[in-house]
């Protein structure tokens, strides 16, 4: 077989790969709305008393709540493949629309931390690894175990204290200075201030994983033959670890930056609900506070998708790039 | 071997002698020692919080806003709570919620990988195809949607950390079950007629012991700072105090008061620290040939 053909296979495969995992999302988004108190109408609606009564029987008879679960289930999963999450009553608005609106700014910021965790952490691991032993490898050793274990709403709720409230560098909160009506350049300014608190916070403790992982790849790599052979040509040692040793060892971070990148998503409710980062995160925050149960449900649901769509993509991409890994 | 030993006569002298090369190489690793210690100290504020700070932890104490270590050892709250009173019973919240989710999430994950990787063929592939859905889904929103579903309550928290706990516990033990199944001691246990469950309980899980043991005790760090997120959201039980709950509550006021959310901070970052020293002081006393991994 050709190796494009190979690789349409591959892509076709996965694709139907995520088909199964998506289904169960849905399942388990309709069981727990069989645990919610009242009938799945009452959730749907925001708690009874924000609808009207018609628009309650109108949900009541869309689900089919006097028919077999079965039968439920199936009606369920047609809305949510027809991506109808129903409609938050303390926003007025469809839930899909909601969503929509907040997936960019989460976006930008699960992007700009994760490129934060990926560039900060391979080089602090690099930095560890070729200074073994040493102070600087025990520094970052040690930042990374204290990393590891700080909450990230307080780290941020830290960061505002010391940079936003007594240094005044950036903004405490928001993605931008709505009042000051900035545009072009000026506006990406902003956002760009308004960002580099949230993002920083978001990519910590990713950051000292990827320090770790990166510093035992590297001692990995550089045990191996390629680098004896390097060393015997008459490479110098920052050649060799440059040229060779990290670019062979980056390959699990990315492997694992790729496969951790949905898990974003659950840090940046936190973090957006601290910073007060106009996305889903803190949609999420808000819609507990309203008790608003069917826009937490859509996020869930979407988030889930989102992860599923974005680790499709990661391996995709990854298969592609690295002709060594086997598409199975 | 050592685990096995320990099961089959805990009190006597083969539990001994299980226990002392344990401790000595645990006690190599300095930084698990100091883990232990400052563990140790945590769980015997908690215990004694009673003692420490009698009577509610929700009780106004003083005037509002007081700062640290005045009159009030790390200051009041905006409603004069005592921050102090607040972490040393908030320390029995966390370290309870922590222990009791991790333990439900280790049995489960335990058991679904014992099953998968005992059993293996299609019940495996069902099995794993569970765990692999699990662990695709975000947890933490996963967390907050069960809790918020539930109505916030001590048992919703600990049942909401537990089920997205577990996946990697299930993992983790179907891997060793299915190494340990291939042994010739477990074929022998099988071939003597051996009922399934004597040899998963008796034969195979004392010795897969050990690495579920290290997981789990990384497990508690991660559980206590998902209960304090959780918390921290405004998903705490309403009738008992945690450091979660406390950071929530003073964010409002960070400009005036910067303690309320500080102090209960550091509180998790020194017992989720403490927790992971001890984790890898473990991993390096159970597993003494990976120590350089």
């Amino acid at each position: 077989m050709s190796l494009a053909a190979q690789r349409t296979r591959y892509v076709l495969r996965r694709l139907l790969q995520a088909v199964p995992i998506l289904l169960a999302i849905v399942v388990i988004n309709f069981l727990l709305l069989q645990l919610a108190e009242g009938d799945a109408a009452d959730v749907l609606a925001g708690e009874a008393g924000s609808a009207t009564p018609e628009y309650m029987a109108a949900l009541r008879a869309k689900f089919g709540l006097d028919q077999p679960l079965a039968l439920q289930l199936l009606a369920y999963a047609k809305n949510a493949a027809l991506l109808d999450l129903g409609y938050s009553f303390r926003h007025d608005t469809a839930v899909a629309t909601l969503i929509a609106g907040r997936l960019g700014p989460t976006l930008l910021l699960m992007l700009s931390a994760m490129a934060i965790a990926l560039v900060v952490g391979t080089l602090l691991g690099v930095l560890a690894a070729t200074g073994l032993n040493t102070w600087r490898d025990n520094v970052i050793t040690v930042l990374a175990l204290v990393a590891y274990a700080t909450p990230l709403f307080w780290i941020g709720l830290m960061l505002i204290v010391v940079f936003s409230i007594n240094a005044g560098w950036f903004p405490v909160s928001g993605m931008e200075n709505v009042a000051a009506f900035h545009s072009g350049w000026d506006r990406v300014v902003d956002v760009a201030r308004h960002l580099v608190l949230p993002a920083i916070t978001l990519s910590l403790f990713y950051l000292a994983l990827y320090a770790r992982l990166m510093r035992a790849s590297m001692l990995e790599q550089s045990g191996m033959d390629y680098v004896t052979t390097a060393r015997a040509k008459g490479l110098t040692e920052t050649r060799i670890t440059a040229r060779h040793v990290v670019r062979n060892a980056l390959l699990p971070v990315v492997t694992m930056a790729g496969v951790q990148m949905g898990n974003l998503v659950g840090g940046s409710v936190v973090v957006e609900s601290v910073f007060g980062w106009p996305g889903l995160g803190l949609l999420a925050f808000e819609s507990l506070f309203a008790r608003d149960l069917n826009l937490l449900m859509g996020i869930f649901l979407l988030s889930a998708c989102l992860v599923v769509v974005v680790n499709l993509v990661v391996d995709i991409v990854y298969a592609l790039l690295d002709p060594r890994i086997e598409l199975r | 071997m050592t685990a096995e030993q320990a099961t089959a006569s805990p009190a006597g002298s083969a539990w001994r002698d299980a226990w002392r090369p344990f401790w000595r190489r645990f006690r190599r690793n300095r930084a698990a020692v100091a883990g232990l210690i400052i563990l140790a100290a945590i769980a015997l504020i908690a215990a004694g919080a009673d003692v420490l700070r009698p009577g509610d932890p929700f009780r106004l104490a003083g005037q509002p806003f007081a700062p640290p270590f005045g009159a009030f050892l790390f200051g009041t709250d905006s409603l004069g709570r005592d921050v102090a009173a607040g972490m040393v019973h908030g320390a029995r919240t966390s370290l309870l919620i922590g222990l009791v989710a991790t333990v439900a999430a280790v049995l489960l994950g335990t058991l679904i990988g014992g099953v998968a990787g005992y059993y293996g063929g299609w019940l495996d592939d069902l099995l794993m195809r569970v765990t692999e859905i699990f662990q695709t889904i975000p947890f933490f929103i996963f967390a907050i949607l069960l809790v918020a579903i539930l109505k916030p309550s001590i048992g919703s928290i600990v049942f909401a950390i537990a089920i997205v706990s577990w996946p990697g516990v299930a993992r983790l033990v179907r891997g060793e079950f299915l190494s340990l199944r291939g042994r010739e001691y477990v074929q022998a246990s099988i071939v003597m007629g051996m009922p399934d469950a004597r040899v998963i309980f008796l034969q195979i899980l004392p010795n897969a012991l050990s690495p579920i043991i290290v997981t789990g005790s990384l497990m508690i760090a991660t559980a206590i700072l998902t209960e304090s997120a959780l918390a921290f959201l405004g998903l705490s039980d309403p009738n008992v105090m945690s450091w979660g709950f406390q950071i929530g509550s003073g964010r409002t006021h960070l400009r005036t008061a910067w303690w309320v959310c500080t102090f209960p901070g550091l509180a998790i970052v020194l017992t989720a620290l403490a927790i992971n020293l001890v984790g890898e002081g473990l991993n390096d006393a159970l597993n003494p040939r990976l120590r350089d991994r």
